[in-house]
């Protein structure tokens, strides 16, 4: 594996600290996690056990709690029951997520975006992250002209300029078109080979999951109901027959588990923003 | 400092919203064509062309000069009064009196705004109290007014202030609730908190809201000055108008009608710049 590779120049803090732990990423344990609202109990007990620099992709039907399992562990909300650990010395690492929307600033320019929370000094390795994803030229630019996809790799360059140790990934390519999509799993993937993070990854895409992860979860009725290494060499070829068997094994273990709830998620990103963010998250 | 709100506080605001910012959407809207010279030559047609059809229906006697003085008439009046140097002195009364009516009110708008916007416990307190408030008009408070402050220049400036007041308060607070909670969300998962997340999120997001407000409130600050003006003084635009009146002289009274017609024309202008300053990173102000 890749993640060893720590040589990164945009960093900003932590240079020590990293060098002597090799990997950036940071361990992820979610212990007997149960989280309710209303008295609807969303996730049920749930185990997870993410490595440092593992990419985990978490895959589910809407409404089946994997969304929740994410802003728990991003700490948006506060767990019913149980608990998430992540390194043994009890630090907080350094969490950054990715939204579906981008949630870009629209009154920052594009630079100023990606520099959101960095000293002003930052601004240098603000235009370094940008370079990374490719939008260099574009940092003068308010978000207002950007494309979804750019939008989005301006998201991915704001928080990778903080040097996560933890990048949580909220369907970020949701709403980006077949091309994009999949232009920016390769970003995603290149970035995180390159710098080590641990990444989680909510998807509803199964096949994205299996490009992406080493890990693919399945979340079901707020259980985790398979857990299956991805063995795959990267990168990953979609068309390869070893990829298409995991798919369709996966797959038809998804389509066997009949709906729970009506689908509530996948309805229109304008009417999640309205209702409360409880309903937003489920 | 919370940003979370209650559904209750929320249909309150939207409904405020709604009735205060359609109009302005429709303003915005002629707004965009102005860049085009044809387009604001002909927006000037129509006032030229009635000038020009006065002047000539007072040349030909079909107007009193006692209901309304030929245009040349009005413009040496303005002349003489420019030239006599009392007109500045006017001017300068009445737009110190706006100015100073609308930084008390405006500002006092705002900071109760911002604060009934951000806290939840300040809302409780304030906010049934000023929507009760909100509906008397600043004009019915005249007589009480001239009782407390007497005739001088306080009763003018209490007058414009609690009518520039209102607008900007509501605007304000529904600004500040009305920003995407999403954004503040990701704001505080990047580690603002704070000013430095008021400065960069809460206040820029209440900002077009906020700027509804002001250009409410400068078209409020003349209307509610000329009316203050009337009542008694012993300068600005409204007293040389009245005074103008007693001596039937219809062209000055003309002169300070349509001083603050420029005014408020000046006033919207400068809200408007303002507007293309600060939400230049807004698509329907490019």
């Amino acid at each position: 594996m890749m993640q060893n590779n720590h040589v990164e120049t945009t960093e900003v803090k932590n240079t020590a600290e990293r060098q002597v732990r090799g990997v950036r990423g940071v361990r992820v344990q979610a212990k007997a996690l149960s989280k309710s609202y209303g008295g609807r109990e969303v996730l049920k007990s749930v185990e997870l056990d993410v490595k440092p620099g593992e990419f985990v992709a978490i895959v589910g039907r809407s409404g089946c709690g994997k969304s929740t399992l994410l802003r728990l562990i991003a700490k948006l909300e506060t767990a019913t029951s149980g608990d998430i650990a992540f390194a043994q010395d009890g630090h907080q690492p350094e969490t950054r997520i990715m939204f579906q929307d981008s949630r870009l600033l629209p009154w920052k320019r594009v630079l100023n975006n990606v520099a959101l929370g960095l000293p002003k000094s930052a601004l240098a390795s603000a235009a370094q992250a940008l370079r990374q994803v490719g939008l260099e030229e574009r940092g003068g630019e308010w978000p207002a002209v950007l494309s979804g996809g750019q939008r989005q790799r301006v998201a991915l360059a704001r928080a990778l300029v903080h040097d996560p140790e933890l990048l949580l990934l909220d369907e970020p390519l949701g709403a980006l078109d077949a091309l994009t999509r999949i232009e920016m799993q390769q970003l995603i993937e290149s970035l995180w080979q390159k710098r080590g993070f641990t990444a989680v990854l909510v998807t509803h895409d199964v096949q994205e999951a299996i490009a992406l992860a080493d890990r693919v979860v399945l979340i079901e009725d707020g259980r985790i109901t398979l857990d299956q290494t991805i063995d795959l060499p990267r990168p990953r070829a979609r068309g390869n027959l070893a990829f298409a068997q995991i798919e369709e094994a996966i797959l038809s273990r998804v389509l066997q588990h009949p709906a729970s709830a009506p689908d509530s998620t996948l309805g229109d990103i304008s009417l999640q923003k309205s209702v409360s963010q409880v309903q937003w998250a489920i | 400092m919370s940003a979370g709100i209650t559904s209750s506080g929320v249909q309150d605001a939207v409904a405020v919203a709604a009735t205060v910012s359609a109009p302005a959407k429709s303003v915005r809207k002629t707004e965009r064509g102005d860049s085009f010279g044809g387009k604001q030559l002909a927006s000037w047609a129509l006032p030229v062309g009635l000038i020009v059809f006065w002047q000539i229906a007072a040349q030909a006697g079909w107007l009193s000069s006692r209901i309304l003085p030929e245009p040349f008439a009005v413009l040496r009046a303005a002349w003489h009064l420019a030239v006599t140097g009392e007109l500045w002195v006017h001017l300068g009364v009445s737009t110190g009196r706006a100015a100073s009516g609308f930084a008390v009110g405006g500002g006092l708008g705002l900071l109760l705004g911002l604060l009934t916007g951000t806290f939840r416990q300040a809302e409780t307190l304030l906010d049934t109290t000023l929507q009760m408030v909100r509906n008397i008009p600043a004009l019915a408070l005249i007589p009480l007014v001239i009782l407390w402050f007497g005739i001088d220049e306080m009763s003018k400036l209490f007058l414009v202030s609690v009518g520039v007041f209102f607008p900007i308060y509501l605007n304000t607070f529904h600004g500040i609730r009305s920003v995407d909670k999403g954004l503040i969300e990701m704001a505080k998962s990047y580690g603002l908190s704070g000013w430095p997340l008021y400065r960069d999120v809460i206040l820029p997001g209440a900002l077009p809201s906020i700027l509804v407000g002001v250009r409410f409130a400068l078209g409020l600050v003349w209307v509610l000055l000329i009316v203050a003006e009337t009542i008694s003084a012993q300068a600005g635009i409204g007293y040389m108008t009245m005074n103008a009146r007693e001596f039937l002289q219809t062209d000055v009274v003309l002169v300070g009608i349509l001083l603050y017609a420029l005014l408020g024309k000046l006033a919207d202008v400068l809200a408007r710049g303002l507007e293309k300053f600060w939400l230049r990173w807004h698509p329907g102000y490019q």
